[in-house]
């Protein structure tokens, strides 16, 4: 503590230029909390799946659809317990930015493969009453202050029968994902209703959600539904929950790939731009190093001096960047992308990375400042 | 007085450009202990390579350098900057001060490498800022105080540590003559009062009048030593 004033006049002796080195690296940190923070939380995504789940989806791709006969004989194979298909619309409510999917589904099929899903008995019975009934997320209740009874009517690109495009349904009941509430963010309508209204593509589904008896065998009930698509003009992949969401992930390209390389390219000039700076500081303060060593101070006590300059300078930017990250997902969630959130271990990496960066950038100014001889420096040679 | 300072047969040189420049050839000087030392001589003549070398922030090239019981050309360089964190005290011509530390920062600096205490080092500072008459303006940056002021910050820097040895490379050089008097009488005070052993660097008769001993180099060679007026 004995050396800390010394080390923080240091870093101010050009403020304008320390700040624009803080906000850079800040904004780096920042953007690398953003990136690293949606990656993990992609990673993660799927890691609560249900293991007695499978999806059957086309083998061509996630979103090229199926015929919706498949299901009779899906169910029919050894070890599945149920079965249902899953089509979607999807559309806005009012504002392009309020974004909306509609899962049509067999509603009540639905629940029972997913019992993580909480819906009152009576609401899910007045599905079966009201063919254009729709169950909605209670967050979307929440967000757009919808109440049961409300009809909403949601513009989608899905031509209906009556030649429009907009959908109305009327809501009959919410649901709650308390295990996972980041799953909470869809309307859930009656596929039959919906098939029978629109125009194109009639009879076909986007995926098959199925469970299995016994999970242990879920490898062989996977192979034996795709067999009995074999060579047919919809061919199928059948795979367990977490593969199949990870999946639908993979359709947005390699984000983990693209957030890595991303960080990498800013870290890199970062590593330039810091040790520029701090070369630049060093070589301002020449003749006060060599008075440093003049009363006593050794080339390894300056060398230190200069490193942890750059640490200090690297690492409180970098805090600052990464609070400033952890702060905006709180803000995202309230936006609607729930369950984002900047993990310890991105925390600990980011400031590890900075003093990396710091040590990187602090050696070559801290090496030319060991070097310093006095005299020479002293008569400003 | 006993030898405080023995120089025998020392020999630097220095490498400017392709050339080799020899600027002292075999230099023997004592210095008693309790000495006001002026070190005068024409521009080039070695004082302040000599100076140096005294002081221990550079190094002969050949010869013996005896300095507070320590043959200092011997020590690495890291014991040589210990030596002279507890045994010399240095003043510039242009003061040297940290410009973005306070008076009170800037005397502080040699002790922050020794083991003393917080309390124990302001304690030091405060005492080396009263005895040069600047304790009302410890918290004053360099910036914030005139030439004479800022030399003698310079001084207080130099002996907070309690050195027996003072170096000064032209301390009036840049000052006023009132200035330039009033840290003479400074320097005569310590060197009396604090029995402190003085080198003096200066070009300026004046100046080395106020030494105890007069010695003249030219062309790195010591040429007479004069017994000075000391007033």
């Amino acid at each position: 503590m004995r050396f800390f004033p010394l080390i923080w006049t240091s870093l101010w002796r050009k403020k304008a230029r320390t700040i624009f080195t803080v906000l850079s690296i800040l904004i780096a940190f920042l953007l690398f909390g953003l990136l690293q923070g949606v990656n993990a939380w992609l990673n993660a995504f799927g890691a609560g799946s249900n293991a007695n789940r499978l999806y059957v989806v086309s083998r061509v791709s996630q979103v090229q659809p199926l015929p919706s006969a498949y299901l009779h004989q899906i169910e029919r194979v050894a070890g599945i317990h149920q079965a249902t298909y899953i089509a979607g619309i999807a559309g806005y409510y009012q504002e392009k930015s309020n974004n909306l999917l509609a899962l049509a589904t067999d509603v009540k099929a639905f629940f029972a493969l997913y019992p993580e899903w909480r819906v009152s008995p009576e609401q899910l019975d007045a599905m079966g009453r009201i063919r254009a009934g729709a169950i909605v997320a209670a967050p979307l209740m929440r967000a757009f202050g919808w109440k049961i009874g409300d009809r909403i009517p949601l513009r989608t690109s899905v031509l209906k029968k009556d030649g429009s495009a907009d959908w109305d349904f009327q809501i009959v009941g919410t649901y709650d994902v308390p295990s996972s509430p980041a799953q909470a963010n869809r309307i859930l309508v009656n596929y039959a209703y919906f098939d029978e209204a629109r125009v194109l593509e009639r009879g076909t589904v986007w995926a098959f959600a199925v469970t299995v008896d016994d999970p242990t065998r879920s490898a062989q009930i996977c192979a034996a539904v795709d067999a009995l698509f074999a060579n047919s003009a919809n061919e199928t992949v059948t795979q367990d929950e977490k593969a199949y969401v990870q999946g639908q992930l993979r359709q947005l390209g390699d984000v983990s790939l693209m957030a890595n390389a991303i960080v990498a390219a800013v870290l890199f000039t970062l590593l330039f731009l810091t040790g520029n700076t701090m070369m630049q500081s060093v070589r301002e303060r020449t003749p006060e190093l060599a008075i440093l060593k003049t009363v006593g101070f050794s080339d390894r006590s300056v060398t230190a001096l200069v490193l942890i300059e750059s640490v200090l300078l690297c690492v409180l930017a970098a805090s600052l960047g990464l609070a400033a990250a952890a702060a905006v997902f709180p803000v995202t969630a309230a936006l609607g992308i729930a369950g984002a959130a900047l993990p310890f271990k991105v925390v600990a990496a980011g400031l590890g990375m900075a003093a990396v960066l710091a040590i990187a950038s602090g050696l070559p100014p801290a090496w030319r400042a060991q070097r310093l001889v006095i005299v020479d420096a002293l008569a400003g040679r | 007085m006993t030898a405080l300072v023995s120089l025998r047969g020392i020999v630097k040189s220095y490498i400017r450009g392709k050339q080799r420049v020899e600027v002292l050839h075999g230099m023997d000087l004592e210095i008693r202990a309790g000495e006001f030392l002026a070190l005068m001589g024409p521009s080039g003549s070695g004082k302040t390579t000599l100076l140096n070398l005294i002081g221990g922030i550079d190094r002969a090239d050949e010869g013996d350098l005896l300095v507070a019981g320590e043959h200092i050309n011997t020590l690495t360089a890291r014991e040589l900057a210990r030596w002279r964190a507890h045994h010399v005290g240095f003043v510039f011509q242009f003061y040297n001060l940290m410009p973005l530390l306070t008076a009170e920062q800037n005397v502080e600096l040699p002790l922050l490498m020794t083991h003393l205490s917080k309390a124990q080092r302001s304690a030091n500072v405060k005492a080396a800022l009263e005895l040069v008459g600047l304790a009302d303006r410890a918290s004053h940056k360099p910036a914030e105080l005139s030439g004479g002021q800022q030399q003698r910050v310079a001084i207080a820097r130099a002996l907070v540590a309690d050195p027996v040895l003072l170096v000064c490379d032209e301390p009036t050089g840049d000052l006023d003559r009132e200035m330039a008097e009033q840290i003479l009488d400074l320097l005569q005070i310590v060197n009396r009062e604090q029995q402190k052993t003085i080198v003096m660097v200066t070009h300026d008769p004046k100046a080395a009048e106020r030494a105890t001993r007069q010695v003249h180099l030219d062309k790195g060679r010591l040429i007479h030593a004069d017994r000075g007026v000391a007033a």
